[in-house]
């Protein structure tokens, strides 16, 4: 039985010095700045009590987020302005701080809320847009996408919910909102490689996990 | 190549590395200057990849010193692991310093920390990463001063053909007074020659170059030549008379490192004096710091860090006078944070036990660690580390009783005179614990037993032993191999090609740097990983070079010969360590020597410093008449 902890959650930023910082290390970091910042953070019970943080979605490595979701228990209940005060004081480089709210302890745990994820790809070396935007239709007019992940076939298509490219001052992004429930996630690098475009010289953001089960655009 | 090459070449190259958090920067609490504002840049490399080198305290120390100076910024560097470096050198990427990406040979003074030998094909391949000539007389002034320190440094002369200079001792004062040095010589744009020849007026601080070493026909040493007036001989060690405030501004990394924690040193030295153990001799005098203080860099550390681990670290944590008052108090003022204290080398005594309980600590899930180093008391005697069995086992069971289900024993086998009975006995004392942890927890109860095999080092009681031949060692290998197996018990030991290894470098003189050049040639690096230590490279590496290891390892030394490392002073006196040595023969012990001081020699090399630093500043006696000045003057004017 876990003692009476009040639960917040923490809107924050992944930046590009720490695209290529694992979700465990980012979980420890911020365990740490949590520490430094002297919140009192709720602990599990048992033999090896550990903090009751929780990162709602890993995120590859390689990616920047704007918005990546963690929710938290503290064992006082602290105002979200004191708490965003004092996080902001102690984050690390890279990690930055943009909202914290406060939950009602009750609801379901983060991971089973997230329902889609979007993302912005800056490509360093782009085609022609009329050829991304040629890949663009075929993939969503396509009705499957049979593709393999570990050895285990799956079908792209469904997961993709929206996919578009922007052409701005010669460089050209793409944006796309894909399915981030467990057991049926897309990945940004699937769909550019379904496009034929090589996720290597991609720059791929997170711009948004979205929880309201509603369908997006 | 401008840092913003090298961060783009990064970005090409990370995504195809393990671990790419090693080859960033960017943690909390990094330094970064303008580059264009400072006169003095400095890189601090560890010789190892980004994960050990993040522990080393000594460097850590180094870069807040450095970047407290208005001037002057620090920067770190490190290996990178295989396949970095395969990337790196294919896409012609140097080595970089990881906060501005500079590249390494930009650097005005590169300064190595050299703790262990086993980094000596490393310190190479990371000059050679940089392109930097890797000997020393092949620099020009374009080429960054090479420094190299730590405790390796106490016998410097097998790396003397690639260092520009090694400072000797303890490097928190003596790091501002080469970059003093160095900025000196810099405005005045004379050869490389001055600067060197400058840095050797610092106390503390060797330059090879400015000494020759002559041999007999035997091939040991007859003496070292100095080349001229100005390269003092002896050198003696650097020291701080007293211990500066702690660190608390310590770098925190993203990526898992060897060691996740604030590291405290608590005291400086040991008074134990055990034969074998070179940091006991080579650190002292002991100084230690105050309970107050020490609580204060925890407190001010944690909140700087977040660290969930404070390590509070000495050579001998039992030792620490007030040991009992600052577990309590750390008790009262971190209770309820989820802090981990681990405090390692505790003496075997009931009262450790009592004092781990107290902490706390999470250790009962790691085991409990003794270092009874021998199994019997003849042994134990021997190399001065005189405990009972009797002792041994009541604390055994003091810990199985307390809760911990696990002890670790380590011991050393091939000390001197040491017999098959001797190791028999490992055997029998660690069967012996786990009847008594059957006894008192059951099954449950686990003895590992650690057996590394003994190296003689330098500057130690017995620097003239050999090393074990190597059918003997594996002869009590094999004995251990077979005794120590089974439900309940578990056995670590070393390769002995690896004790070797560590024996000849070592123990090594000037003609060594061949060795290790051909080694790193042939291929050799990363030789403290096991997997990557290479027995075959270095055999061919002495065949090449013309040397024999056997004389370097195997060969028992006379009482009278001159050692490589002869003038290097680390402040204990030769004649101690012979006397010290004849006594092991006999089985004599000596005590702690803060009950009675046994004038080892460091009092007389600096009683100057004593009487500016008395009472409790030094675990010695008082230096006090002012005759006994002008004798201590007599003795830093004679070579030891």
């Amino acid at each position: 039985m876990e003692a009476t902890a009040y639960r917040y959650r923490l809107t924050f930023c992944k930046e590009e010095p720490l695209r290529f910082t694992g979700h465990l290390d980012i979980h420890r970091a911020w365990e740490r700045t949590f520490r430094r910042a002297g919140l009192p953070l709720a602990y599990s019970q048992g033999f090896n009590p550990r903090p009751r943080i929780n990162i709602g979605s890993a995120l590859p490595l390689g990616y920047t987020s704007s918005a990546e979701l963690l929710d938290f228990w503290l064992e006082e209940e602290v105002e979200t302005k004191t708490i965003a005060k004092a996080l902001i004081h102690a984050q690390a480089p890279g990690l930055h701080v943009r909202e914290v709210l406060r939950l009602e302890t009750k609801q379901p745990a983060l991971q089973t809320q997230i329902q889609y994820a979007a993302y912005l790809v800056h490509l360093d070396d782009p085609p022609p847009i009329a050829e991304i935007q040629a890949a663009i239709n075929a993939l969503m007019d396509a009705v499957t996408l049979p593709r393999e992940r570990r050895g285990k076939s799956y079908d792209l298509r469904p997961l993709i919910e929206t996919l578009q490219a922007k052409q701005s001052d010669g460089t050209i992004q793409l944006e796309m909102t894909l399915r981030a429930r467990e057991g049926a996630t897309g990945r940004p690098g699937e769909v550019l490689r379904a496009m034929n475009i090589d996720p290597t010289f991609a720059r791929i953001q997170r711009t948004s996990l979205i929880i309201a089960p509603h369908k997006v655009n | 190549m401008n840092p913003a090459e090298v961060a783009r070449l990064l970005g090409r190259i990370l995504p195809t590395v393990q671990k790419p958090g090693r080859y960033t920067g960017g943690e909390l609490n990094q330094t970064v200057k303008d580059w264009s504002a400072v006169d003095t840049r400095v890189a601090l490399a560890f010789p190892d990849i980004y994960d050990l080198g993040m522990s080393n305290l000594g460097l850590a120390i180094l870069y807040d010193i450095l970047n407290h100076e208005a001037d002057v910024l620090a920067e770190r560097v490190y290996l990178p692991w295989n396949d970095m470096e395969a990337a790196m050198r294919r896409a012609e990427l140097p080595l970089y310093s990881l906060e501005s990406k500079h590249p390494v040979a930009d650097f005005d003074i590169l300064g190595i920390s050299l703790p262990y030998e086993s980094l000596y094909t490393n310190t190479l391949n990371l000059l050679d990463l940089a392109g930097i000539p890797l000997y020393q007389k092949s620099r020009t002034k374009e080429h960054p001063l090479v420094v190299a320190g730590g405790h390796a440094a106490l016998n410097p002369e097998p790396m003397a053909a690639f260092i520009d200079a090694f400072v000797i001792g303890e490097g928190e004062e003596v790091i501002l007074e080469i970059v003093r040095t160095y900025n000196k010589w810099k405005a005045r744009e004379k050869p490389r020659e001055t600067l060197l020849q400058a840095l050797a007026q610092i106390w503390g601080v060797y330059v090879p170059s400015l000494y020759e070493a002559h041999y007999l026909e035997d091939g040991t040493l007859s003496h070292i030549e100095a080349l001229t007036e100005k390269a003092p001989i002896p050198v003696l060690k650097r020291i701080v008379p007293k211990l500066p405030p702690p660190l608390t501004r310590f770098i925190v990394p993203f990526i898992d490192v060897t060691h996740n924690r604030v590291p405290i040193e608590i005291m400086r030295g040991c008074t134990r004096g055990c034969r074998f153990c070179q940091a006991g001799m080579i650190t002292r005098p002991v100084r230690q710091r105050s309970v107050e203080e020490i609580l204060n860099a925890v407190e001010k550390a944690l909140a700087q860090t977040g660290f969930e681990e404070v390590g509070l670290l000495s050579l001998s944590s039992s030792d620490y006078e007030p040991i009992l008052d600052l577990v309590r108090v750390i008790n009262e003022r971190f209770a309820g944070r989820h802090l981990n204290v681990s405090l390692p080398s505790l003496r075997i005594e009931t009262f450790s036990a009592e004092l781990m309980e107290s902490l706390k600590d999470s250790s009962r899930r790691s085991g409990f660690t003794l270092a009874p180093e021998a199994a019997t008391e003849r042994m134990r005697e021997i190399i001065n580390k005189p405990v009972s069995t009797e002792q041994l086992l009541e604390t055994a069971r003091e810990i199985f009783s307390r809760g911990w289900h696990t002890i670790k024993l380590y011991f050393m086998i091939g000390h001197p005179s040491e017999t098959i009975e001797d190791v028999q006995a490992i055997v029998d004392l660690c069967k012996a614990v786990l009847k008594e942890g059957r006894r008192i927890i059951g099954k449950r109860a686990q003895v590992n037993a650690g057996v590394s095999t003994f190296v003689p080092k330098p500057h130690t009681p017995f620097q003239w032993v050999p090393v074990d031949a190597t059918d003997q060692i594996e002869a009590k290998q094999a004995l251990l191999k077979r005794e120590l197996r089974g439900p309940g018990l578990k056995l670590n030991w070393n390769n002995p090609e690896e004790t070797l290894l560590e024996a000849w470098l070592s123990r090594g003189d000037r003609r060594m740097g061949k060795v290790i050049f051909r080694a790193w040639q042939l291929g050799a690096k990363f030789d403290a990983w096991q997997e990557h230590f290479r027995y075959d490279l270095w055999l061919q590496a002495f065949d090449d070079a013309g040397l024999n290891f056997y004389f370097y390892t195997q060969r028992e030394r006379p009482i009278d010969e001159t050692f490589p490392w002869d003038h290097i002073d680390a402040a204990v006196k030769k004649q101690f360590l012979t006397e010290d040595y004849l006594w092991s023969l006999e089985g004599r012990t000596r005590l702690d020597c803060r009950e009675r001081c046994f004038a080892c020699g460091i009092l007389p090399k600096y009683a100057d410093l004593r009487r500016k630093y008395p009472g409790e500043t030094w675990e010695c006696p008082e230096v006090r008449s002012p005759r006994s000045r002008s004798h201590a003057k007599t003795h830093l004017a004679t070579p030891a």
